[in-house]
């Protein structure tokens, strides 16, 4: 127990001293993103996760998104297991003809008014395995998308940058 | 020839025909006739040997008909052995028999290419990865089928395994599971909290990527190659390049190789560490997972510094890699080490010392050393369950064969022998990466690879940080792409998850699955 205490204090937070560059962005998109989820969603964008047939590159960097050193729960970002709790969903994979009916259950699971993030170059249009029998070549080809995040994968602080976009635009 | 080869040789004689396109030559391609074909596997099952892999290829565009083959594996022997199947009787002899991971490697054959195993024990013609809603003639791996069209659905019903009885009830997991990861269906039955069965369902994430590789150039292959299974960019990627370049009869310039190994065992440290917090995790530590993930975010952070990329991808190309290191970099990984081993070792007294986490991940999810070897498991599964499998020790390529790992290999088979080969292999890592560095020689980064002749075949076999990942690409009349076969260390391991999980109580899965911790499109490909 003491080591545990010690390796605590002598960690320190570890989500304030980031890299200078990194640290600015994600500050000011975390300050933005918090002032909207506020606004918003009542403090709390609440995101289910649907891997639609990716690689799982983009699910590392989601799941850094929540390591303490993003740490995006500070910016009343939580992720939820059930869709029914969903106010949106971050969808990954230039959805495989095998998820197609899951991706579009779970959508219709989500309660409106939803929000649907395409994230990575196979959720925008099929990336490198394009459009065939197996792949329907991105995931506006099956549910209705409002947002995009390219990359492979985008990295946490795009994916912060990407959810911010989203959560804003309705009010310019 | 090695030890497996002369057995098929002297047991086949003159019917025993050595491929003579195949490279690299230490693995022999010998084609026998397809009635011998279940012979040589109980030749092979007596010389000890594993099914490594089977596949099927359509060689029909290069006139001739389908064939099947099997890939042996016995130390640091490899042998493919080949067998013929004419298009009017799509039909081979089944290996399920002596080997069990053929039933699947049967079944994926049947759903995707359309070959039937014959002789089957379980008679298990379920499709497999290909779901009950295709059509039953799709058949995406055989060149006459079209991968631009849109394939319609059909109806059907897949048929589980049942358990009856009072008390017994099911529990059916997924696709879309609760945490950040990939889909996949599991099905258990229980009684109270005991775990009676549990069935897989995989092929979510089928992307068709064996027939993608069909219409994309050797070049192109390899972006492809890295995108198979994401958290394994480098090992996949710098597979499928030792793939090509022994059916191309060519070696990159030796610092292209210390880099490759650089890479790919900084990205084992990497998800070794991500993957020990996850652990810790589900047994309700989550301490550790956040002390982890802090000390592989700061390597992913130099990987983007140094590398450009987080994650290592597209780093690793035909011919050698894609950036070099300077000096100033190689400073860097030193002290980022330097760091890392200090501060790793700290978090492994605290997961060493912590008694309700050792009551966890202590005797729970055995994985017995008969079934590991039996189920033909590989990588830190394998090893943690007392089977002394690692490809860089057993078929090194510089500079391993100078600066060998040094294998551990556990007997407990339980969560806890899975977590501490990782730790065992981080700091081998560690050691090893110091090494490549200090003997890092100069010179090129790559070099132009010469084309393919036609109806070459090439093999490789790498170890990622999952295990042992195999590559067979063949080249068609015309030099261009007539098969890529990839073997995904998962696609052996998912059956030790299945046997691991039995008479452990439901609440100890996630602990169990994530000891393990296998790709799923890796596997669904």
């Amino acid at each position: 127990m003491l080591r545990i205490l010690h390796q605590i204090f002598r960690t320190g937070v570890v989500t304030e001293p980031l890299p200078e560059q990194v640290e600015a962005e994600v500050i000011m998109v975390g300050k933005r993103l918090e002032e909207a989820i506020r606004k918003r969603f009542s403090r709390s964008l609440v995101i289910r996760e649907v891997d639609a047939g990716s690689c799982n590159g983009c699910e590392l960097e989601i799941i850094a998104m929540n390591n303490p050193i993003y740490n995006c729960e500070r910016f009343g970002i939580s992720f939820t297991a059930s869709p029914r709790f969903a106010d949106m969903l971050l969808v990954t994979g230039p959805v495989s003809h095998n998820m197609e009916i899951a991706l579009k259950r779970t959508y219709d699971a989500t309660p409106d008014p939803k929000l649907v993030v395409a994230v990575g170059d196979c959720g925008i249009n099929g990336g490198i395995f394009g459009e065939s029998y197996a792949s329907r070549g991105g995931v506006g080809s099956v549910i209705p998308v409002d947002a995009v995040i390219p990359g492979c994968p985008p990295a946490p602080a795009d994916l912060l940058a990407g959810i911010l976009a989203v959560v804003t635009a309705g009010n310019q | 020839m090695n030890n497996l080869s002369e057995q098929i040789a002297a047991r086949f004689g003159a019917d025993a025909l050595r491929e003579t396109g195949h490279f690299p030559d230490t693995v022999p391609l010998l084609s026998i006739p397809r009635d011998g074909f279940e012979d040589a596997a109980i030749l092979m099952k007596k010389a000890g040997a594993r099914l490594a892999a089977q596949w099927g290829v359509d060689e029909t565009t290069m006139g001739r008909g389908f064939a099947v083959i099997a890939c042996y594996a016995w130390e640091s022997d490899y042998l493919l052995v080949r067998c013929e199947t004419p298009r009017d009787d799509p039909t081979f002899p089944s290996l399920t028999k002596k080997y069990i991971p053929a039933f699947r490697f049967e079944r994926q054959i049947e759903s995707l290419m359309g070959l039937v195993p014959t002789g089957h024990v379980h008679s298990d013609h379920r499709p497999w990865i290909k779901f009950e809603d295709w059509p039953a003639d799709a058949w995406p791996l055989r060149k006459l089928f079209d991968p631009a069209q849109k394939m319609p659905r059909v109806k059907g019903e897949y048929r589980w395994a049942r358990a009856r009885g009072e008390g017994v009830y099911e529990i059916p997991v997924g696709p879309v599971h609760a945490g950040i990861i990939e889909p996949g269906h599991f099905r258990f039955q229980a009684m109270g909290e005991d775990i009676l069965n549990l069935e897989e369902r995989l092929g979510y994430t089928h992307k068709g990527i064996e027939k993608r590789f069909e219409a994309l150039s050797w070049k192109d292959g390899v972006r492809l190659a890295g995108r198979v299974s994401g958290d394994s960019t480098v090992a996949h990627a710098l597979c499928y390049c030792r793939a090509l370049e022994a059916l191309c009869r060519f070696e990159p310039p030796p610092r292209a190789l210390w880099l490759r190994a650089v890479l790919l065992e900084r990205e084992r440290i990497a998800n070794h560490l991500g993957d020990i917090g996850a652990v810790a995790n589900d047994a309700a530590f989550a301490f550790l997972l956040y002390q982890f993930s802090r000390l592989k975010e700061t390597l992913l952070r130099l990987n983007r510094r140094l590398f450009g990329h987080r994650y290592l991808m597209d780093r690793v190309v035909p011919g050698g890699v894609a950036v070099d290191l300077a000096p100033e970099g190689t400073e860097a990984i030193l002290a980022e080490l330097d760091w890392l081993a200090d501060e790793f070792e700290r978090l492994i007294t605290i997961y060493d010392l912590n008694p309700s986490l050792e009551d966890r991940v202590r005797t729970t999810g055995i994985l017995s050393a008969d079934l590991a070897r039996d189920l033909g498991t590989v990588g830190f599964v394998a090893r943690a369950s007392g089977q002394p499998l690692d490809c860089r020790v057993q078929t090194p390529f510089p500079p391993y064969d100078r600066f060998p790992p040094s294998m551990t290999v556990l007997n407990s088979c339980d969560v806890h022998a899975r977590v501490w080969i990782r730790v065992c292999e981080i700091r081998d890592s560690i050691r090893l990466i110091r090494e490549f560095l200090a003997t890092l020689p100069h010179g090129e980064i790559s070099a132009e690879l010469p084309s393919p002749s036609s109806c070459a075949s090439g093999f490789a076999v790498v170890e990622g940080w999952r295990g042992e990942i195999v590559y067979w690409l063949q080249a068609g009349g015309e030099g261009g792409v007539n098969r890529c076969m990839i073997r995904d260390p998962s696609s052996v391991n998912w059956l030790g998850l299945e046997q691991a999980v039995l008479g452990n109580i439901v609440p100890d899965f996630p602990l169990c699955n994530k000891s393990f911790n296998q790709s799923y499109s890796g596997h669904d490909l």
